[in-house]
């Protein structure tokens, strides 16, 4: 395949220029660095705007934000939290519903830099094959991170959760949980191709289960104007999402609905003829019905 | 031969169905196995590992601590932190160690009023009223008080003086006339705020603030204190209140409290102590 021998992206960078073609990527560090800088900024430098971590925090003495993964995990357990807590939750979740479900992997999530990092190192280096596991197995875990929560009594998840660890690691103090870290670099660069964010994570398959409402979405705007050059499948986290809604595969629009997507906005900026843009999940009605294709694009 | 291969192909993918469910499950079950061992562990809580204020008793705790730290954050005296994953306490669960810092029972218990989800239980109002631990003085053969000094440092230094630690006096039976000032914790009153065990001047503290659960017994359900149920009834419950009568060796007789003295028991009034009151085991 042509990818393999070149930059993923570099038509992009050649039609757009390099800005253009990594704007979203930039954004989205950017955000994941100020997130992280709101919640540091106060052990750091005493300013306290966000106290506590992702699981739950108060921001500015009057916004709870909580966790709705570790408050499902707490009422597994068999214990009903206080109101701070469930309006914390329906906070957060109204939220993710709004913005794409798992709009919080690559917008928030702490581990994601790294994870993305093992995905780019692995592709750098050539690195291919491992072991192969469905991308469903995610919901399994999460199902028994539930199970094991209401058999042991305890929230069982959150004592290794390497996502809410790398994160109150951050804050409180991080002791040995870059071995934790590392171990999972190292699974997604040698053992599994996005491993963990695409395969493994119950917090991500948490979040896919709201994106079924959420409203922001990745749509195939100009998905006529596909040139078949695959850059988007391969650099995209979850590269399943996107060929129903590109190549309008039994009828589909051109709004990216799978639960998977994670709107982080790559395939937007690695697309040379601008395919793909941001819209809502009702995007499909103002846009152009899809070219009938002579050939099959190849995977 | 049509049917032979219809039934071949719906047969291979059936076959990895089957295979991949139970690779899956098997998969998955393992994950689960090793996550319930590591949650049986959490349970496990070292004793030196103490629990804010209003924090709900273990294993419940567990479950509904969010692993948040604003108890941590709003601790005015710094001395919760969140246990990392290399610690023998649950992974994220806040928790102090007395000898290091002791709760300073703030009035307004701000980690209880941080907590979102009621871990630390907000009906806490007061914060004599917390029950963290118990403190227990678990070494009285190096404890300067048993050995007869007057340190008196946790006694001194508990917030709840005279409640939570007295002092009761004792014969010091070394010297055969001195008295031991003896600090004696009550568990209805004591906290479990540690400042008796961050106080104590020995290189290991001899009072130690233990897990409730650890540091007290429990009497058989079915016990009753006599003297109790008396006072409660008003008078003996095994009427009448017959007076005692013992078989004594010849001129001694039985007075209540003192064992045998000299002297007959009716005839004879109670003769005044031959020896100083102390070492008869009175109080001074």
């Amino acid at each position: 395949m042509s990818i393999l021998q070149r930059r993923i992206g570099a038509d992009a960078v050649a039609a757009k220029g390099w800005l253009r073609a990594q704007r979203w990527l930039v954004l989205r560090r950017a955000v994941q660095a100020s997130v992280l800088a709101l919640f540091l900024a106060g052990p750091w430098f005493g300013v306290w705007i966000v106290k506590g971590n992702l699981t739950s925090s108060l921001t500015l003495g009057v916004l709870p934000l909580t966790d709705p993964y570790v408050l499902a995990q707490s009422l597994a357990a068999g214990y009903v939290p206080l109101r701070s807590a469930w309006i914390g939750a329906a906070i957060v979740l109204v939220f993710y519903v709004l913005v794409g479900g798992r709009a919080f992997c690559s917008w928030v999530c702490p581990v994601n830099p790294l994870t993305d990092a093992a995905a780019w190192l692995r592709t750098r280096l050539g690195i291919r094959g491992g072991a192969h596991v469905s991308r469903r197995t995610r919901y399994a875990v999460l199902a028994l991170t539930f199970v094991v929560a209401a058999a042991s009594g305890i929230v069982a998840w959150e004592l290794v959760n390497p996502v809410s660890m790398l994160h109150r690691g951050l804050i409180f103090g991080i002791g040995a949980m870059w071995a934790i870290l590392l171990a999972v670099v190292l699974f997604d660069l040698f053992v599994m191709r996005r491993g963990w964010c695409g395969h493994l994570c119950p917090m991500g398959a948490f979040y896919s289960l709201t994106a079924h409402f959420s409203v922001l979405r990745v749509v195939a705007a100009r998905r006529e104007r596909c040139n078949d050059c695959l850059d988007c499948f391969a650099v995209c986290p979850e590269p399943v999402v996107i060929r129903p809604a590109l190549k309008g595969i039994g009828g589909a629009g051109p709004v990216i609905g799978a639960a998977n997507c994670t709107n982080c906005g790559r395939c937007i900026d690695v697309c040379a003829p601008d395919v793909f843009e941001f819209g809502t999940r009702w995007s499909a009605r103002a846009s152009p019905r899809p070219q009938p294709r002579t050939a099959a694009p190849q995977e | 031969m049509t049917t032979d291969k219809l039934q071949n192909r719906t047969a291979v993918p059936r076959r990895q169905f089957v295979f991949d469910a139970a690779r899956l499950a098997c998969g998955v079950g393992a994950l689960g196995l090793g996550l319930g061992l590591v949650a049986r562990h959490a349970k496990a809580r070292p004793p030196q590992a103490i629990r804010p204020p209003g924090a709900r008793v273990e294993p419940a705790f567990l479950a509904a601590c969010l692993r948040c730290g604003l108890c941590v954050r709003d601790c005015p005296y710094d001395i919760l932190s969140l246990a990392t994953p290399e610690e023998p306490v649950a992974n994220g669960t806040p928790y102090f160690v007395a000898r290091q810092g002791p709760c300073e029972m703030c009035p307004d218990i701000p980690c209880v009023k941080a907590c979102p989800s009621g871990a630390l239980d907000p009906k806490l109002a007061d914060i004599n009223q917390a029950r963290m631990g118990l403190a227990v003085l678990v070494d009285q053969e190096n404890c300067l008080n048993f050995l007869g000094l007057r340190c008196d440092i946790c006694y001194r230094v508990c917030p709840l003086i005279d409640k939570a630690i007295t002092l009761e006096q004792q014969v010091n039976t070394r010297t055969g006339q001195h008295a031991r000032f003896i600090p004696v914790v009550h568990s209805d009153a004591c906290t479990g705020c540690g400042k008796c065990e961050k106080a104590c001047p020995l290189p290991a503290a001899a009072i130690k603030v233990y897990p409730t659960e650890l540091a007290k017994g429990e009497p058989g359900k079915h016990y009753r204190l006599g003297w109790i149920e008396k006072d409660r009834a008003g008078g003996s419950l095994v009427a009448p209140d017959a007076e005692h009568r013992y078989n004594l060796p010849e001129g001694m007789r039985y007075e209540s409290g003192r064992g045998l003295s000299p002297g007959a028991a009716s005839a004879v009034p109670p003769q005044p102590p031959a020896a100083p009151r102390a070492l008869q085991g009175d109080r001074l």
